[in-house]
């Protein structure tokens, strides 16, 4: 097991920039995952980080050493691949042993690392079986299980539950976790699925367009989004982004949008918010409440568009000042479309960006 | 159901039509000599086989087979031993002017055989390769190299990369790789190109004729061809030899039916 490093990142495939200037660090032991939306590099940088893609510039550090020149069989990685990548021709036992063979394991040590992964991961009875006769989540577990007995420096999952579908991929989420915390081992996780991030990851590295976005552990990239993309990637639904304006006067600070004006809290170390470019104010749906906070709240008045009943949860489409929020709240209250309804969103929760950089309450 | 009538009677007829003449040669090596002269022509043969005895026997067949059985053996193996690497680097691995390579193997395989018949005859006497079987090897190889790769590449195309780079980061090479993964998985297409170049190199006339004029270093078609004496036309011994020479490819095709059909349409519906 080892760390990663990756300095300055960049890859052009031609004239398409792909990735630009990715740095980041997963210590000994993390389990970091990249995400985005499609397209975003993602990918890329797994498989420059594997090294079967080269990075235009920047350098790769696997264990402290530079690996950039290195081929990925000199790398001592494995990866898990969205569509498994199983040899076919193979019988499960062969698959796992393959690798070890290859790099000329004695046939004792091969057989002992076989029987481990094989109880590890339930696959005891399907030794003999070739990678047709298996289901979606059996052939998951053997392209893990060929990742686990070569005992590599790193583990590198390229979207290894898309395939799968919806029940299986909880299971599997949850068996992979239990992977991680096992092994200990140091792992690097590509998803766009962001329920897979936030439960797996203990960083997230979000990406979009070849930069990254936010490095932070999953809890911080919810509460405490870097810019109004990060915000409005993550959580479902998605945080409530209004674009307009901050003015500062007589003390008060306030935002306008349209027909919407909104009391804000004090910024801290005051940011100019004239001449800015772009400023937008966000929430997220469950941090609005029909009722006050209890603290400073911002109200607005509005009206029920929509109802959505998730059971355990009210998903409101509301109408204020022009826009459309969406609130989620405890189904406590019975509420019909054309209600007028006031909303208390609490100080501490809104969001602030001037210019796609997060501003802080004081 | 009428259309399924006359298709049936379409496809007999094709059938019948195609496998006649094949079919006329087994019942004359079947007859006796008289029944081969008999004007009509006798429809049903006596059974009897003195015509194989005497092809193989008198006319020397047995030394053709074993000709045609070494040089069409060797060609297969040498061309496939050429192609299977060539085709695997053409399609996979990154080759400068791959297209090109490719686009010039297919233009050299539409040159007419007449048109480099005196080149390659004048090369072969000046390196000795006239009479001998290495001397046939050379152009078949040649010949028979462009279609195997054009073959092989495609099949190779097909094979998901996520199997290649699983391989990459298991520990292999490109030999390996090539070697390990996508041979086995390739097998159906290396079937195909093994046993078209096989036939290819069993019936080939023009260039065994022009390079091996020495009886005992003859292949079967030249054998056969030269059974006809200035005076005399051997008809059931012909048709005898003929028998024979057909029936290794017939037993061939049949025993590796399934592997060709897979390799004939690969490309044309995902597997």
């Amino acid at each position: 097991m080892a760390d990663l490093e990756l300095r300055s990142i960049a890859k052009s495939f031609g004239e398409t920039v792909v990735l630009e200037d990715v740095s980041l660090h997963v210590a000994d032991g993390g389990f970091t995952i990249l995400l985005g939306p499609s397209g975003c590099g993602k990918s890329t940088l797994l498989r420059i980080i594997a090294g079967l893609e080269q990075q235009t510039s920047g350098e790769v550090f696997i264990g402290g050493q530079p690996v950039g020149h290195l081929s990925p069989q000199q790398r001592d990685i494995a990866m898990v691949f969205q569509t498994y990548a199983l040899y076919p021709h193979l019988s499960v036992r062969d698959n796992l042993a393959f690798g070890l063979k290859i790099r000329g394991e004695a046939r004792q040590a091969i057989e002992s690392r076989i029987g481990e992964a094989a109880e590890l991961l339930g696959l005891a009875d399907l030794l003999d079986r070739k990678p047709k006769e298996l289901s979606g989540g059996q052939r998951q577990r053997v392209a893990m299980g060929r990742a686990i007995v070569r005992k590599p420096k790193l583990f590198l999952f390229d979207e290894p539950l898309s395939n799968l579908d919806a029940r299986l991929r909880t299971t599997m989420r949850v068996e992979l976790k239990k992977l991680h915390q096992r092994l200990g081992a140091t792992m690097i996780y590509v998803t766009h699925d962001q329920v897979e991030a936030m439960t797996l990851g203990d960083t997230i590295v979000l990406l979009n367009k070849g930069k990254v976005r936010q490095i932070d552990p999953p809890s911080r990239i919810y509460t405490t989004p870097a810019d109004p993309f990060v915000a409005g990637f993550i959580g479902s639904p998605g945080m409530n982004l209004v674009e307009g304006s901050a003015a500062h006067k007589a003390g008060v600070w306030t935002f306008t949008s349209g027909d919407l004006t909104l009391t804000l809290p004090a910024i801290k170390s005051p940011i100019p918010v004239e001449g800015v470019s772009r400023t937008v104010l966000g929430i997220r749906p469950e941090d609005v409440s029909l009722a006050p906070s209890g603290g400073p709240d911002t109200t607005l008045a509005g009206v029920v568009e929509v109802v959505e009943d998730l059971g355990a949860d009210l998903i409101l489409h509301v109408l204020a000042g022009g826009r459309r929020f969406i609130v989620r709240v405890p189904p406590t209250r019975a509420l019909k479309p054309d209600t007028a309804i006031t909303l208390y969103l609490p100080h501490r929760r809104l969001h602030l960006f001037v210019d796609d950089r997060r501003a802080d309450w004081e | 159901m009428s259309r399924r009538i006359l298709l049936g009677v379409g496809v007999l007829l094709t059938v019948v039509v195609s496998l006649f003449p094949f079919l006329w040669f087994v019942v004359t090596s079947l007859k006796s000599q008289r029944q081969v002269e008999a004007v009509p022509p006798a429809w049903l043969p006596s059974g009897e086989l003195s015509f194989y005895q005497a092809a193989l026997v008198d006319y020397h067949l047995t030394d053709y087979i074993l000709n045609s059985i070494m040089v069409a053996g060797s060609t297969t193996v040498v061309t496939l031993g050429i192609g299977i690497p060539a085709a695997y680097a053409l399609s996979r691995l990154r080759v400068a002017g791959k297209t090109w390579i490719l686009g010039g193997l297919l233009g050299v395989s539409m040159f007419p055989q007449i048109a480099i018949a005196g080149p390659v005859w004048r090369i072969l006497d000046q390196i000795g390769g006239l009479n001998t079987r290495w001397g046939v090897l050379l152009p078949y190889v040649t010949l028979t190299l462009p279609l195997v790769i054009w073959i092989l590449a495609s099949f190779f195309k097909e094979l998901p990369t996520e199997l290649e780079e699983a391989a990459k980061i298991d520990g292999c090479g490109p030999w390996r790789t090539m070697v390990l993964v996508m041979l086995p998985l390739a097998a159906p297409g290396i079937f195909t190109a093994a046993i078209l170049t096989f036939i290819y190199a069993w019936n080939e006339f023009f260039f065994a004729l022009l390079i091996l004029t020495q009886p005992d270093k003859q292949t079967l078609p030249v054998g056969i061809a030269l059974f006809q004496g200035e005076f005399t036309m051997p008809w059931g011994e012909l048709a005898a030899a003929s028998v024979i020479a057909t029936l290794p490819l017939v037993i061939l095709v049949l025993l590796f039916q399934r592997w060709i059909i897979s390799g004939l349409s690969a490309g044309a519906v995902k597997g």
